[in-house]
């Protein structure tokens, strides 16, 4: 063992000569009382800095031998504090039982992206993974000097380190370190977020003598929830908490001239604070401040209406300047392959803004007190969001601390990061902690939205019948319009409407598949939104970013080009894709939903209620997915009931394959709501879907019947993202189906009843 | 402005301040301490604040705290415990049904007050009783085999 290997123990006298400033920290579950309670020592351990390159940021092993572990991830209730813990258990060899996960305080855990882009397991797991290694090593060359054998004769069992089957020759992690610190660094990449990595020398375990990755264990966060005995972040209080509201311009972009306090003078706790277009109040009770946040007089500026009639929409997304043009993919001559087709087939695709809507909207609370701040928040990111609140007050990034807490749901960057600046301001301006909550037309009508969107797709056919040029072309508003996170006030509300300096982000995507055209371009371009300050339409990452749009237009071309030349889309796709993986889930899908080969559409049914089944899959990331919708079309009233599917699922390694299935299904169950019903409606003014009916959802009465889930496992594969993947291929799978039904393509989402019907008649 | 109220939650008597018109929900989680039920929409829309009131599901943030009177209030809380759960509590845990979670006042408590009253019900008649009920997470496949569950539980 080197040097730096050894645990850090020092004495409490020791650190606080060395200037106070290593006392064990608040939060910190062994500190020195417990230490002494449960094997009266006296000495006390100091964590070192909390730094990406110190295994002890990731790991600790308790006095009784239980393993903490420290994720700067966050699980948005798909079950990842778990999958993480099975990792961390399986390479240390203790008992999964005997871990528990400490998610996303910035006082804890250190910067690895929050949640993001399915990143959960796939980098997140992997980090912890290699740290797990490196730990069981460490101790094992501990154990090793101290049993005074080999370390390539000892064994672990439970946190036992045994030589042989000599009772008397082992000793526990606890007897090793519990109590104390790792002091072990590992080589870190320099790179905070997603893209962190710091393994240590240790390798990993070979998958085939896992025990605790690969099993369903269930998630123990479920029955807290049930009985009502865990705390969600609306449930936090602190003492002297006030509640907090925001007022909205009626008129996106429009910014406060007069503020009439007096209007909100029989509510004598209330407070207005206001600077520049930010407007909020603030009231000793929750019913104060909603009332207060009605009551209240203000005279906005006046402006013009700032949107385009909705029905205009797509045909601006058409004409806008392009802002960014990105060729994602390009093989082949595209251009030469198209003047020399015999047939040229093309089609256009259209999706709406979408809204996160999350169950509820969000809330955060923050306590500014003596230029320190901590934040209570349900944000995906909070390191991010710790960066944010910083900037945003104007004090240093060490005296921000941000306290994950499960929130009411979240699926990218939702209106949660907003919501802890805007808190954060409004505390510093009462100096009191307070409580934000938006209300429902916030949380609907003002979170960032997913990207409104057309889709060309054109391809060139020989006179055989082949493929020979393919060309996809996305083009609509940025995925990052505001960033995917908080952490600068150009991309929250409250820098927004207090007058930051603004720069919008360009991002969108191109389609993940295999398919091996010979000649083939994919490309996106981007347009400047439509208001560029505070924009109820400003538009960043949801689930799946940009993922559902793009895959409806390309897997339904596919579809397109398949019906064109008659053959089965199956068949049709099989003949084009080149990866073994792809193919595989393609087939997995096909053969577990009974899939008779024909090409679509059917020409056996008449009336007005009709059937079909359609097929889509994609990549994303190293994950790919196949699904099949079977789908009921009833003609007469244009409701599509997605009655069945079908998902065959690859994301290599799997972890835990009940959350696994969850996932999946959960997924398949959002993106039919995403692609049947969801659509933000705005008029001139502002957005008008402010509510479940202005913004409806799917409802129970419309679930599929089944969901069928055939997961392959690939245990020798790194695992990847699953959090995501399989809404991707949805929308064009149910696109398929209805053209099977009805033999009419849909090209614009969402297929509602009245969309569908006009699309029919 | 304010009044006095006592309110009956989970079997107990509490005493409580507040203005007349402030909604039931509020009364609940920030004056008493009941963190149950949640603020979902404010418009008895989408049933994350659902309690029961004298055994009928109702959305507390629709409710002015003056019109309970002496009807007595469950939450889900005083549905059932760890130890005595109601058959939809251990349905739950045991299908492993939610996502973020933030839904499942409504689902249990609506579930709740049909599975008492419809015995042996059908697929089509539980989605029928749950069609008011929002989730986001896309969790209804889960929701329908824990009802299910839990009816079978229920004999």
């Amino acid at each position: 063992m080197t040097r730096d290997e050894q645990p850090a123990t020092f004495s409490r006298r020791a650190m606080l000569k060395a200037g106070g400033a290593l006392v064990i920290s608040i939060g910190v579950p062994f500190a020195r009382e417990q230490a002494r309670a449960d094997g009266g020592t006296t000495v006390a351990a100091a964590k070192p800095a909390l730094t990406p390159d110190q295994l002890s940021s990731y790991l600790a092993v308790n006095a009784d031998g239980s393993v903490n572990v420290y994720f700067g991830k966050m699980d948005m209730g798909q079950g990842l504090a778990i999958a993480i813990r099975q990792m961390v258990a399986e390479e240390l060899d203790v008992a999964f039982a005997s871990t528990r996960i400490f998610i996303g305080d910035t006082d804890t855990s250190v910067n690895q992206g929050g949640a993001s882009g399915s990143t959960g397991v796939q980098e997140g797991g992997k980090q912890m993974r290699v740290a797990a290694a490196e730990a069981k090593r460490v101790l094992v060359e501990m154990a090793s000097d101290r049993l005074g054998v080999p370390a390539d004769q000892l064994a672990v069992t439970s946190g036992v380190v045994r030589a042989g089957n000599d009772a008397a020759r082992t000793i526990s992690y606890a007897q090793l370190i519990g109590g104390q610190y790792f002091n072990v660094h590992l080589d870190w990449n320099g790179k905070y977020g997603n893209a962190l990595y710091a393994p240590g020398k240790a390798t990993p375990k070979d998958p085939k003598s896992y025990t605790v990755v690969g099993q369903p264990i269930p998630r123990d966060d479920i029955a807290p929830k049930v009985f009502a005995e865990a705390n969600f972040v609306t449930d936090v209080k602190v003492p002297g908490m006030v509640h907090g509201r925001m007022i909205r311009p009626p008129v996106a972009g429009a910014v406060p001239v007069k503020v009439d306090e007096s209007s909100i003078g029989d509510i004598p706790s209330a407070k207005v604070v206001w600077d520049n277009g930010f407007l909020g109040v603030v009231a000793d009770k929750e019913w104060s401040a909603i009332k207060a946040a009605q009551q209240l007089k203000v005279e906005w500026s006046a402006l013009a209406p700032p949107f385009p009639d909705q029905a205009a929409l797509y045909d601006h997304i058409r004409k806008a300047p392009t802002r960014k043009r990105d060729v994602g993919k390009e093989t082949g001559n595209v251009d030469d392959a198209f003047k020399s087709a015999a047939r040229v087939i093309e089609a256009e695709y259209e999706w709406p803004f979408q809204s996160h809507a999350s169950m509820g909207p969000a809330c955060a609370l923050v306590d500014f007190k003596d230029g320190r701040a901590t934040c209570w928040s349900g944000t995906q990111k909070a390191h991010f969001v710790q960066t944010g609140i910083a900037a945003t007050l104007g004090i240093p990034q060490d005296h921000v601390r941000v306290i994950w807490t499960t929130g009411p749901g979240s699926y990218g960057r939702n209106d949660a990061d907003d919501c802890a600046m805007d808190a954060a301001v409004l505390s510093r301006a009462v100096g009191k902690p307070v409580r934000l909550q938006y209300m429902r037309e916030q949380g609907t009508g003002w979170d960032p939205k997913a990207p409104a969107s057309v889709h060309q797709a054109r391809a060139a056919i020989d006179a055989s019948g082949n493929v020979v040029a393919y060309e996809f072309l996305s083009r609509g508003f940025s995925r990052v319009d505001v960033d995917t996170n908080g952490s600068q006030p150009k991309d929250t509300l409250a820098g927004q409407m207090r007058g930051v300096e603004l720069k919008s982000g360009d991002g969108f995507g191109v389609p993940g598949d295999s398919y091996g055209f010979a000649n083939k371009r994919t490309a996106w371009e981007t347009i400047a939104p439509l208001l560029d300050r505070a924009s109820p339409l400003r538009t960043s990452h949801m689930r799946d970013p940009v993922g559902p749009q793009i895959h409806f237009a390309s897997e339904s071309f596919i579809d397109e080009l398949a019906a064109a030349l008659a053959v089965d889309p199956v068949e049709f796709r099989l003949r084009y894709v080149k990866d073994p993986r792809d193919i595989a889930v393609i087939k997995a899908a096909a053969g577990k939903a009974g899939w008779q080969p024909r090409p679509s559409p059917r020409k056996d049914q008449t009336g007005d209620k009709v059937s079909g089944r359609g097929i889509s899959y994609a990549q994303r990331g190293p994950t790919r997915v196949a699904v099949i919708a079977e789908v009921d079309v009833d003609r007469s009233t244009g409701k599509i009931w997605a009655r069945r599917f079908t998902v065959a699922h690859d994301c290599g390694q799997i972890i835990n394959p009940d959350g696994l299935h969850h996932a999946i299904e959960n997924n398949i169950v959002q993106a039919t709501s995403r692609t049947l019903w969801e659509e933000v409606k705005f008029d001139n003014k502002n957005v008008t879907s402010v509510d479940w009916r202005s913004y409806p959802i799917l409802d129970v009465t419309q679930a599929p019947e089944q969901v069928d889930v055939v997961t392959i496992d690939h245990p020798d594969l790194a695992p990847s993202g699953a959090g995501e993947a399989s809404t991707r291929p949805v929308a064009a799978a149910i696109a398929n189906a209805v053209f099977d039904a009805t033999g009419v393509r849909i090209r614009r989402a969402p297929f509602s009843p009245d969309n569908v019907k006009s699309a029919l008649s | 402005m304010s009044q006095k109220f006592t309110l009956n939650v989970n079997g107990a008597d509490h005493a409580v301040e507040a203005d007349p018109d402030t909604p039931l929900l509020y009364v609940l989680r920030d004056d008493l301490g009941f963190n149950n039920p949640h603020f979902g929409c404010g418009l008895g829309q989408c049933g994350a604040c659902t309690v029961h009131l004298d055994g009928k599901p109702v959305r507390s943030c629709a409710r002015p705290v003056s019109d309970v009177g002496s009807q007595k209030i469950v939450t889900l809380a005083g549905l059932g415990t760890p130890d005595k759960p109601h058959p939809l509590q251990a349905a739950y845990v045991q299908e492993q049904v939610p996502q973020c979670a933030y839904c499942i006042n409504g689902w249990i408590m609506t579930a709740a007050a049909f599975l008492r009253d419809n015995k042996k019900p059908s697929d089509e008649q539980i989605r029928g009783a749950l069609a008011n009920v929002k989730c986001r997470c896309g969790t209804h496949m889960a929701i329908l085999r824990a009802v299910k569950r839990a009816a079978a539980m229920m004999g």
